[in-house]
Parts: C-alpha cells; structure tokens; sequence
C-alpha cells in the first residue's frame, strides 16, 4: 500500500510556525521529519511518523505555493486564493525576509549578482546554512535591491512599503542595499570581528549624512540622481572632502589641532600620552581616509581603512571605549577653533557620521 | 422579454504576462450571455487594467436568465494572431432573482482557466431588473429560492412543507463527443463546464415551477448530483424539498441570546406590547400568520404573487384557529385518542411551564393561555366521551390516518430535510435503503430521459414500501446516490422512515398552524424513538421496551437514522463517530455478467456493514446512529462499503448489552484463554469508551430526588397522578432486567478478523470529538473559531496481496491514518470537534483507493465548571418550575373533570405562575451573578434581556431602566474578553461550513445557493508538484471561487457546504491529470453576535435550542 496522493486544505490556510522554520532553513522533507521527530512531537501528540511526514508534505507544498506570493508581499494581502489572517500574513512575510547573521556578514558589500551566487556553495558550507536558505536568503537581498535601487524617496520606507516588513528589518534592508550598492568591502580578516548591526548602524548614519537624499534638497540636474537618492553616496559631497586634506598637509594647521585637543583633553584620558604620540598618525589616517573616498576603489575600503587607521592603533594601546569617545569629540570640536579652515560644515558633515562609526566599530 | 441583466467590467488586477517581450498584457474582456457578446477596449500594456467599460445589457428571457450563466472571459489582444485566452469566469445570477437575496454582484472574480488554474482577478458588477411576468404558462420559476441547508433555514419558518420534489437532465458528455478529438483540451474542458452549468440552470428552472406547482415558494434540502456516465453521457439529477417559508419579520423574536446587546433589544418589545397578536407573538394568532405568508409580494417571488391568484389569500385560508381541532376530532375514534391527549396536556403543562428558558421574547403567558385552552378543549372531548386507553395504540393510528391522508395524493413521501421543526418528527422507524445495478446505455434522446427516471422511480417506489413496512409514511433524511464503473452503475437511495404531524403538510389551508399543539401532545426528548409499527406484527425481529424516558410506549433497542439528532432528544454523554469499512473482491466481468456479479454481492456487504455498525456501536457503549450514510462503490475488480454515523446513547433506549465472544471448539484450553483474553479486552474498550464518552445512565438514580435528568421523574410522577393503573410501573421495572449481551462467534479467520479490527480503531487523541453530524451530541458551548477542510487520499495497492483480509486492512488503515492525521494538524484547535465528517471513496483505478473528507473543526470550551453551573442553575429552574407545575395540578385536575367551558381560570393561573416563575430566576440571577463567572453573566445577561421582554409586557418601566443600564456593562465585559480585532485586511474573509449555521454568530439573510463546477486538466503534472501539488492547488482554487463569489454577493459565509464530487484522474507517464470538483451551500450574511467572546452565550443558546426553534415555528 502507498500513497499516491495525500493533500489536506482549509479554508484558512493552516501554518505551522516550527514546519515553516524548518522551511526556510531550507530542510528537505526527510530531516524536517526527522527534527520534528527529535523535538519530541509525537510523544506529545501521539502521532506516528508516517502522520508527521505527511503532515509535513502538506506544508512545506503549501509553503512552496505561498513562496510566489512572498516574492512580492503585496501580492499576499490581495490574493484570494490563501485565506490567511493578517497576523499570520505579517508573520509569513518577516520570516521569509528574515536571514541569518552569518550569511549576511558573507555576502555583505558584495555585488549581487549572479557569480555572487555560485559562491554561495561555499557560503553554505562555510556557515553550516543549508543551500537552499541561502539561496532564499540571497534572492531576497537581490530581490529588494532590485526594486528599491532606482526608487526615490527614503530607502527604509520604499523597503517598509514594497515588502511590508516590519521598521527593524526594514532598516536591515536598507543597509544590505546601501553596503551592495556601494560595494563596501566587509570580508577582509580584519573586519571579521565587525557583527552586521555594526554595519548596520553605519549604513543607516551614513545613508543619513552621506548620500543625497540626506542634503534635503533636490538635485539640481534632474536626469542624474533623481532615483537613488538615498542609496548613492553624494558625489560631490566625495569630491570635496579632498579639501580636509589640509588638515593634515599643513603642518601648523595639524599642530595647532593637536594641540588644542591635548590642551583639553590633559588630565582627562588614561592614555593620554599614547594619544599624544599617535595623535598625528590618528589624523593623518582619517583626514586621508576622507581625501580618498574620491575614488570608489577607496570607497569600497572605507571599512578596512577606518579599522586599519583608528580602530587598530587605538586597540593596540588598550584605549578605554570612553576615552576614545572623548578623543573624538574633541578632535572633530577642535577644527571649528582652527581659523586657517574655511570647511566647517564640510568637516561636520563627514566626522559626525565617522565618529559615530568608528565608535561603533571599536570593539573586541 | 421580462429581464435586463446588466454588466460592467471594472478592472482587472494580477495578471499573467501575455507578451513576454514586454512582460505585459494587452487585455480586452468579452462578455457574453446566451447568444449575445459584448467586448471592452483593449487596455494596453498592463498587468492592472482599468477598463472601466460602460454598462452592457442583455434583454432576455427569465426562463435563460435561470438557465444561462454570465459568460466572462479574459483575453489578450494580439495584432497578428489569434488573441490568447487568459481565462473566464462564469457567474450565476440566480442568486439576484429572488426579491430577499443579493441584488446586486459586485466584487473580484479570480480568473479561471481549466489548464492554468487562477490566473488574476477582474472586478465586475452584475445587476438584474427583472419585469413582472403575467404568462401563467410560463417556463421559469424565478423567485424560488433553493436552499442546501437540509433543514428549514435559520431565519425563515416553515409554513408547509409540501415535499419531494425531483428532476433530471440529461445530455451527452462533450468530452465523449466526436468533435473532442479534434478540439484542445481546453475547449473541451470549458464546452463541458459550460454545459454542466446550463444543465443545473435548466434543472433548478424546473425544480422550481415544480415548487410553485406545489404551491410553495423554496426548495430546502436541495441535493443536486452528477453521474458521469461516461460514453453513455451526462446526468445532471436533483432532489429537494418543497416548502412554503415565511421569512421571519423580527430577527430577535427567537433569538434574544444571540443578539447584539444594543438595538433590537429596545426595539423588539415595545414593537409587540402594542399589538401581541403580530406575527411573532407565537401560537395564539395563527390566522394573522398565515395571512402574512401570503401576503403579496413579501415573501413571494416578485413575478408571481400578485399575478398569481391561486397563491394569495384567498377565504379558505381563513378559517377559525379551532378548525383543526375540530378537524381533529370527527375524523378520529375519539373514543380512545382523547383520554391520550388529556395525558399528553399535562405533560404540555410540564413544559410549558419552564417557559421563562424560552429564548422567545414572545409572550409565553399568552401563548400558555392559548394552549391551554386547546388542550383542554381537545382533553374534555376525550373525556367526555369516557374511557382511558392505555395504549397508544389507537393514538398512532389516528396519526397514521392524519398524515396518510395528507400524504396519500404524494407520490413519494420523502424529505431531505435531516433537521425538522419541533413537533414534526413524530416516530421514527429505522433506516429504509434501497440498491439497484443497471447496465448504462447511451441515451438516445436527450429530451425523453425516461430510462434513468423510471430507473429512479423504481428504487423510490421499493423505498416507500420498505417505509410502510415499517408502519411509516414517510421518509425523512433521504438522499440519493450513484456509483459508476464503466458500462455498470449502482443507483442507491436511503432514508429514515418515519412518522411525521400532518401540521406542516397541509396544503393550502391553515390547518398547519393550528396543528401546534399535538406536537406537544408527545413527549419531548423520547417521542420519536417510539416504534411506529404493530408491536404485534413487527416487520423485523427486534427487542422491545418499555421507553425509558416516559414508560409509557415501546422502544427498540437500537435505533439507526440517517437524520440529525433531533434537538429535544435526551441524549447521555457525548457522541462520536463510527464508521464501517469493507471491502469485497469481485472478478473482473464485462456487462451483465458484471452487474450480475455485483448485485449477488451487495446484500452480503450490507449485511457485513451493519453488523460491523452494531458492533463499533456497542463497543462505543451507545444505542442509537444519526447521519447514517452508506456508500457502497464500485470498481473494476472490487466493492467498497462505507458507513458514516454518528452514535449517541438515548435515554429513552435502553442500555446496549456487551459483546459477548464464542469460539466454536470450547474444548481447546489454549484457544478458551485466547477467548476470554479478547473478551477481557473488548469489555475493557466498552468501559474505557464509556468514560471517554461519559456515558452514565441514571439507572440507579431513577428513584432518587435530584436525579440528572429531572423530566422523566417529572413525568412519570404526572402520569401516576392521572390515574395510570400501578401494573404498568411494575412491567417498566421488569424491563430493566432484560439486557441481551451480543453475542460474536468466532468460528472462522474471518470473524477473528473483525474482532481485530473492532479494536483496532483507535479513539480520537484527549480533546478531540468527531461526528458526521450537524452538531455533536453533548456538546454545546461551541466557540467561534472554525476550519472547514477537505483531505483527500490515494493510496495505490499491491496487486500481490489482494485478498479480502488484505484489501480491507488496507482501507481501514488508509480511513484511520487520515483520521489521526486529520487530528494532528487540527491539534492547535484543541479542544474542538470535527463536526460532519463526510467521507467520500472512489475507485478511479484498479488498484487506487480514493478517499475524500470534508469536515469542518469547532472549537468548543473546555471549562466545564461553566457548563455545569449554568445546568445547575437551569435544573434549578427547571425544578423550581416543577414545583409550581405541582401546584397547577389542581386546578388541572379540576378543569379537566368539568366542562370545556371553564379553560380561562387555570389560564389565569398559569398567568400567574409565569410571573412568579419569572420572579425565581430572578434570584437565581443575583446569586449567580456573585460567581464572577463569565458564563454566568452572560447567562444572567440573557436572562435579563429576557425579563425585560416580560417586565415591558406587564408595564413596568422600573426595570426596564436597570436592565438597560446592565446592558452596556455587560457588552464593555464581552468586549474585553473579545480577541482584539485583526487588522483590516484587503480582502473579505469568507467562512465555509458544512454545516447550517456558524456558531456564535446569527445569520441574517440567505444570499442564494452555490453551486460550482470546476474542471482542471493539466499536461505538466511533475512541473506543478506531482499529483498532490496540482489536486491542491485545484482544491484551493476552487475555495477561493467560492468565496470570492460570495464575497460578490455581499455575502461573508457558505454554509452547508459540500463538495459532491471529485473526480481526479491521472497518467504520470503523460505527465498528465485531470480534476472534476462539484460544490455547492448557501451564501449568506452572518453577524457575529456583538464581538463578545461567544463561548458562553452560545452555550445558553443552545440550550434553549428546542424551545426557541419551538418560538420560531409558532410564531
């Protein structure tokens, strides 16, 4: 005796949030059977195995029918075939876009594009993440990318809007797409101890400070950037942090700054004499930081230089999370009493976001 | 030309890319009905788009209006070749031609293509101005409405009902055309949906002028079925009952409980203290009814009433309310039918009395007051005339004639109806079946489908007289079915025979409604159980007893039905479904031969069915079956039997004895262990069952003040008062000892095997209930989640093992997997019941089984604590209105020793007595208000609402005042126990039901029947998920059809939902399959009842449920 054919249908459709986890962890039928079976299911039920395996079937074929919809969430709201409850619809759609930590620090500022995806092999057998969740979890990040690249208008809401996710992983979005559009390098071994929260958080102050949308005023050639708005960094506002350079170029300039940090800054930091030595060092690396960003190589390296110019020196002398903070905030307050420099607002524009940056990133 | 239909095509939205160069559709639709096409623009290049046409009207004929459905199809535009056909949507505006439904269709269809599936939606509104048509020849019958429901629908009552109505169609089967050779699939597909869907036009036109013929103006209980005959053709066969509903004016006169606190309640009373003889004030105006009925052109179809003088009131519709019983009387040997009803009108004080439980906001004083009178006019003409029968005997007899002569002019005396009014069921015979195998022959001449109606006519003829065999004339709960295989077809048709009041069959006069009493005149809860046939002349050998409800007639010892439970049965414990499964090989034969072959079989498989029924039945420890269906299908090479009940243990019956094993060689000591080891076993599985079931008869208790069941001691005690002789107390006591075990010999592997399979099947996992009734026995405190369902099973069998044993472990294990796995995903329900559990098979192939189920999940509340207080507080009421019933005796006595012209004082009495009695709950309510307990506000709530309706009616404002201050508390509680509502979704939610109502909600209006047909073929079965990927999303599909229909009607529900056919076919080596899915139910609007938490409300509801559907028939 075999079964042929075995299918149930509710009119509301049945879901089953732990089949649906197994689901998108990419699971073939025989090992969701075989966890469910571990979790102890049928000893609570009194279910048999052959029961759980066509129950599971069931699921996993509806879920197969509802994936077409969830590629484009609005879709789900308005189809008619699956009766679903709102709540559960929310639910489907912030499962399915949710992705994993691993994978994501993976693909992170890589081009998603095809070749991207013959990668995911290794991703997969990299992070123990199953192929097929890969794959989901890839299509995704390619999926909104797609929609919202040539969107005006904030990125976060395009996000919230097309694919009806919630603030939090919307926001995940944005940086995923801000980080591939720029292509912004976060693979390297040094960066590896960086989370994707800390990529995050610098995605969503850059996107606030560095890109067009973030000027609040419209572009005045309306053919150029009119659609990316707030997922290109502004180019001009690239182009001219070559004129920070002068902070470090002009030697008085640079003694002048340190030495109105070190005057405030005196008796305040347990490493004050470190700062003192590496201060020139500190401000040659991110002053020449922003001189690069020109370049979109150098924009790609954003990251590894941050890590390799601040973050690191910094670490090696042990310097308190604090004491870094305080030596931030007096070393972008400072240039505002240098009377040589003209690019204040330029000055505030870059080291605000870098500050909050870079003090995200200092960690272990 | 007496109708304009009138479309517009909105917009369209989701669909398909037509062009893949552009990845966008250039869409137009064609609208067509009859012969007539109207066309949209072209919207170019869109996947959205807004067509926005202009109105198209088509003049027609109601007689294609009824027949013809609208004709929607989507296509895509091509310059150079032929446009592409998107997909189409059929829309049946039957729905908008009786005046009470929809009046407009207005919403999104999804786009359906028979190879594709769904592929979009459109957005179109459909509407009907139909002209009054004076043709009395005509050939439409617009404005009868059809109901599925298979009992009279929620907001109407019944003023007749008149009967069996049935018709058939035939025509060939386009798919069997020789034009299908050369036409794609796709064409041949759609020739036949459209087909089908003209045909069961056409056959729901001349069910319904078959209706107005009988004078009545519905259908219920409507069963519309294919057969397939394949070569032979196409029958599209329907049967129904005819009735003359009357749509209830006030929604809250019987329903007080399920309404929403606010509106109605104010309205309703004030509504009725003007004028108490309106028509919702019950029983004492029945000649006001039944001129409302008739009234034109309310509840009448608008083309007929006012042209049709035959149906509207004319004088003889007017006679005296006494004119029945004044019918009654002469007619009948008065001698003997009196005395019986003069006891019977005590037991009709004894219920009416408890009357502040009526959910009936109509005033039970007058009613009472009424009643009384009548029965002691009938009881005095009894009396007067002298001697007391003790039997009744005479009394069956007079119904007998009654209901003959009523039902002698019918042909057939059947009803589909499976739930009746109170009062119209009076006994109950036992389940009447009939089966008969015909060879199938191409039918000739489509117009003269004499052959399958004389066919048809035969089996209901062999039905009727099996009927009367068992002293019944009529058959109720009765349905027909086929089974199919090749050239040979199994014609089946099975009924309960019963007994029914004349009341409700009269025709044309208003005799019905004057009837109301004499269902009164029976016992409630054990009336129908009672033998109808001769205890003398039995038509079979069964064990007779005293009822153990009133002791006072014989029931047997078993009962089988294919009803539902009625509501007043007095039921012990829970129910459950028990099912018989077999099945019997059968060499493969061609033609006669084969039909020979089967027809030698089918008598051994029924006898094998109901044996394994009796048995599950008593291992269940119950002693009665509702919903009985039998289905016995056919195959090339085997016989399947399939059995679907519900058992319930009746109070009236008596206890079922155990089963009792015999082996044939007592000898053998190891095989005497073995014995007795197994009956050890099965006498284990008859407790265990009945603790699951809570099956405890108060045998014991019987005596004892403050029994569970407080009505028997009631009545019996009443009966002695009048003078019941003491011998007939002594014979009841000697009835208990009498208890036959059952006795199963195993004398063969064969019946080792069904001992097996007895025990194999496994009770339902702790809080899960099934029944394959309407509702479950023991069981009323429903919640308001449901989940309708259908699963369907294949299983292929390895032609090696085919033996009979094999064969039918296989099946057994194929019903019980599907059960458990039904149980496992529902799990999250918990705990809830699967309520009518259909189980379908077919056998598509030689060695496939396919098994289909559609049920739908109630949840219900577990706390019992609430349930029991409420029974508590409602024994106590019911005692405390005993009490007074004891007190009124008096005055009964009294009244019934003098003449009939003294009947107002014990009204007065009585008067008084449902003042006081109403001052009793009244306490009960402070008390119980103390509890906290929701259910108990609720109840309290509900008893209030209904004391106010009596304070209004006696005048006093006073506490009107307090009780409309409760109300809002009241409703703020509801509200917070309230889930918090769903967040507005784009799309409507449409629940689907099997069954007739929806629990904890009130429906308001019936929208009008569904009834869809769907073929889906597919030539890429691997590409879309294998057999069970494309059967499911077909089976999705056609849900979402459904209720986007129904959405468009306006509607947010379907009950009685059933899907009638799926006939799935595959070729995996073709990567090829087809589907056929019928379904049908009713679409209606629904209101929740307030947004409170339904659990305990619906509890009282259903409760009350006997006495408020006894408010809603005699209003």
């Amino acid at each position: 005796m075999t079964s042929e054919l075995d299918i149930f249908v509710g009119n509301t459709t049945l879901i089953d949030e732990d089949v649906y986890r197994l689901w998108l962890d990419g699971y073939s039928v025989s090992d969701a059977v075989a966890l469910r079976v571990r979790s102890g299911i049928l000893e609570q039920t009194g279910a048999t195995a052959a029961v759980l395996q066509s129950d599971t079937m069931d699921h996993y074929r509806t879920f197969h029918m509802l994936e077409r919809l969830l590629h484009a969430p609005p879709k789900l709201l308005h189809q008619l075939i699956f009766q679903i409850p709102p709540s559960r619809q929310a639910l489907l759609i912030e499962r399915y876009y949710a992705f994993d930590e691993a994978f994501v620090r993976e693909v992170l500022g890589k081009k998603l594009s095809k070749g991207t995806k013959k990668d995911l092999d290794d991703i997969s057998t990299k992070t123990g993440i199953t192929l097929k969740s890969c794959r989901r979890q890839f299509d995704n990040f390619k999926r909104v990318f797609k929609v919202v690249e040539e969107m005006r208008g904030s990125l976060v809401d395009n996000i919230q809007q097309h694919f009806l996710l919630s603030d939090r992983l919307s926001r995940d979005y944005a940086a995923i797409v801000f980080f591939a559009n720029n292509r912004f390098e976060t693979g390297k071994k040094k960066l590896q101890y960086l989370s994707f929260g800390d990529f995050a958080f610098c995605a969503e102050l850059m996107i606030q400070n560095w890109t067009l949308g973030a000027v609040g005023e419209a572009p005045t050639d309306p053919d150029s950037q009119v659609d990316d708005m707030d997922v290109d960094l502004d180019k001009e506002f690239l182009q001219d942090l070559k004129e920070l350079k002068v902070l470090v170029a002009d030697k008085d300039l640079l003694d002048l700054h340190k030495s109105l940090v070190c005057t405030t800054l005196r008796g305040k930091l347990s490493i004050f004499s470190e700062m003192e030595a590496n201060f020139k060092n500190l401000s040659r690396g991110l002053v020449n930081v922003a001189a690069k960003l020109t370049h979109s190589k150098d924009v790609r390296d954003l990251f590894v230089d941050l890590v390799e110019k601040f973050v690191e020196p910094c670490r090696s002398d042990h310097w308190p999370l604090n004491d870094v903070r305080l030596f931030l905030n007096q070393y972008s307050a400072s240039v505002h009493s240098l009377d040589g420099f003209r690019h204040q607002a330029l000055w505030d524009r870059y080291m605000g976001t870098l500050r909050g940056c870079l003090l995200r990133l200092y960690h272990d | 030309m007496p109708g304009k239909l009138k479309v517009k095509i909105v917009a369209g939205r989701h669909l398909p890319v037509m062009d893949r160069a552009s990845d966008l559709t250039d869409a137009f639709v064609e609208v067509k009905f009859g012969n007539t096409t109207f066309k949209t623009d072209v919207y170019l290049k869109s996947l959205n788009p807004q067509w926005n046409s202009e109105w198209f009207k088509f003049e027609v004929d109601d007689e294609d209006l009824q027949d013809e459905p609208l004709q929607i199809t989507v296509l895509d535009h091509d310059t150079y070749s032929a446009n592409d056909a998107i997909g189409k949507v059929y829309i049946d505006i039957d729905p908008l031609l009786y005046s009470e439904a929809a009046t407009v269709i207005s919403g999104w269809f999804p786009i359906y293509d028979t190879i594709h599936g769904i592929r979009g939606e459109i957005n179109v509104i459909v509407k009907v101005d139909l002209f009054n048509d004076l043709n009395r020849f005509r050939q439409s019958s617009c404005g009868v409405k059809f109901f599925c429901t298979t009992s009279i629908p929620k907001c109407y009552r019944a003023v007749i009902i008149h009967g069996f109505v049935e018709e058939l169609v035939v025509n060939e089967d386009p798919e069997y055309q020789w034009i299908d050779r050369i036409r794609t699939p796709r064409a041949s597909n759609e020739a036949r949906q459209r087909l089908i869907s003209l045909m069961s036009g056409e056959l729901q036109r001349k069910i319904g002028l078959k209706v107005l013929e009988m004078r009545g103006n519905a259908v219920v209980g409507y069963l519309q079925c294919f057969d397939l005959e394949g070569e032979s053709g196409l029958v599209v066969r329907a049967i129904g009952t005819a009735c003359t509903l009357d749509k209830l004016s006030s929604p809250a006169a019987f329903l007080p409980a399920c309404n929403s606190p606010s509106k109605e309640m104010k309205e309703i009373p004030f509504n009725e203290d003007p004028n108490p003889n309106t028509h919702s004030s019950g029983p004492s105006t029945p000649l006001k009814n039944q001129t409302y009925s008739f009234s034109p052109s309310k509840s009448y179809s608008r083309q007929s009433s006012s042209s049709d003088t035959d149906l509207s009131l004319t004088p003889k519709t007017a006679p005296s309310p006494q004119g029945p019983r004044i019918y009654l009387c002469p007619s009948s040997p008065p001698l003997s039918c009196g005395s019986l009803h003069l006891k019977k009108s005590c037991l009709l004080l004894s219920d009416s009395s408890l009357a502040p439980h009526h959910c009936s906001l109509g005033s039970p004083v007058l009613r009472k007051s009424v009643s009384f009178s009548e029965e002691l006019f009938l009881a005095a003409s009894g009396m007067g005339s002298g001697s007391a029968g003790k039997e009744g005997g005479p009394f069956k007899a007079l119904l007998r004639q009654q209901t003959q002569s009523a039902l002698e002019q019918r042909e057939f005396p059947f009803f589909t109806l499976t739930v009746f009014p109170p009062g119209f069921l009076v006994h109950v015979g036992g389940v009447v079946s009939a089966r008969s195998v015909k060879l199938l022959d191409r039918i000739h001449n489509p117009d003269e489908p004499e052959t399958r109606d004389a066919w048809w006519a035969e089996i209901r003829q062999e039905i009727k007289s099996h009927a009367k065999a068992l002293g019944c004339h009529a058959v109720v709960g009765y349905s027909e079915s086929t089974s199919i295989c090749e050239e040979v077809c199994i014609l089946s048709a099975s009924g309960t025979a019963a007994v029914l009041n004349p009341r409700f069959l009269q025709d044309g006069t208003v005799e019905g409604c004057l009837e109301q009493r004499l269902e009164e005149n029976l016992p409630v809860g054990c009336g129908f159980c009672h033998i109808p046939y001769d205890e003398l002349n039995m038509p079979f050998p069964a064990h007779l007893t005293y009822c153990y409800n009133c002791r006072k007639q014989k029931v047997p010892d078993v009962l089988f039905t294919t009803i539902d439970l009625p509501t007043d049965a007095m039921v012990i414990g829970k129910g459950c479904l028990i099912q018989a499964r077999l099945c019997r090989l059968k060499k493969k034969a061609q033609a006669e031969a084969n039909a020979t072959a089967i027809s030698n079989l089918l008598p051994f498989m029924e006898y094998e069915v109901h044996t394994q029924l009796m048995n599950k039945l008593k291992l269940k420890g119950m002693n009665a079956l509702f919903g009985l269906r039998i289905q016995i299908t056919v195959g090339e090479n085997m016989l399947m039997g399939l059995a679907s009940a519900t058992g319930v243990y009746l109070a009236a019956l008596p206890a079922p004895g155990g089963i009792q094993i015999a082996g044939k060689t007592p000898n053998d000591g190891s095989y005497e262990q073995h014995i007795s080891h197994m009956q050890k076993k099965i006498n284990d599985t008859i407790a265990k069952n009945r603790e699951l079931y809570e099956i405890n008869p108060p045998e014991i208790s019987e005596e004892v003040i403050g029994s569970p069941i407080p009505e028997p001691r009631q009545r019996s005690r009443l009966l002695r008062s009048q003078s019941e002789s003491s011998d007939e107390v002594t014979e009841l006591d000697l009835s208990h000892g009498k208890k036959d075990a059952f006795v199963l010999e195993i004398d063969d592997t064969d019946a080792l095997e069904d001992v097996h399979s007895l025990l194999t099947d496994v009770p339902p996992p702790p809080g899960f209930y099934s029944c394959n009734t309407e509702i479950m026995p023991g069981i009323n405190n429903w919640t308001s989640e449901i989940q309708m369902f259908t699963s369907v099973r294949v299983i292929r069998l390895s032609s090696l093992n085919l033996t009979n044993q094999a064969l039918n472990k296989n099946f057994n294990d194929l019903c019980e997997n599907l059960l458990k796995s039904l149980y496992f995903k529902l799990r999250s329900m918990i705990p809830c019941c699967l309520c009518h559990v259909n189980f379908t098979v077919s056998l598509p192939e030689d060695e496939l089984i396919q098994v289909t189920v559609t049920a739908v999940a109630i949840t219900f509340d577990k706390n019992q604590a609430l349930q029991t207080t409420k029974a508590h507080i409602e024994k106590s009421l019911q005692r405390a209105s005993a009490d007074t019933e004891e007190l009124l005796q008096f005055p009964l006595e009294l009244c019934s020793d003098s003449l009939p012209s003294h009947p107002f004082p014990p009204a007065k009495e009585h008067l008084e007595s449902a003042s006081s009695n109403s001052g009793i709950p009244a306490a009960q309510r402070a008390t119980s208000v103390d509890y906290s307990s929701f259910a108990d506000r609720c109840s309290s709530w509900i008893e209030l609402i209904k004391l106010k309706a009596q304070t209004i009616r006696r005048g006093s404002i006073k506490t009107t005042v307090t009780v409309e201050k409760a109300n809002p508390m009241g409703e703020g509680n509801f509200r917070n126990r309230s889930a918090p509502p769903c967040a507005s979704s784009t799309v409507g939610v449409v629940k689907m039901t099997p069954l007739s109502f929806i629990p904890g909600a009130k429906i308001t209006k019936y929208l009008g029947i569904i009834n869809m047909f769907f073929i889906r073929e597919t030539t890429s079965l691997r590409e879309e998920g294998g057999v069970s990927g494309f059967l499911h999303a077909f089976i999705a599909e056609v849900f979402a059809m459904v209720r986007a229909h129904v959405a468009a009607l306006g509607g947010n529900a379907v009950v009685s939902y059933i899907m009638k056919q799926c006939v799935f076919m595959e070729n995996p080596n073709k990567n090829q399959a087809q589907c056929l899915i019928n379904v049908s139910g009713d679409a209606v609007v629904f209101v929740r009842e307030s947004d409170l938490e339904v659990a305990s409300v619906q509890q009282p509801t259903a409760n009350c449920q006997p006495l408020c559907a006894g408010g809603e028939v005699t209003t």
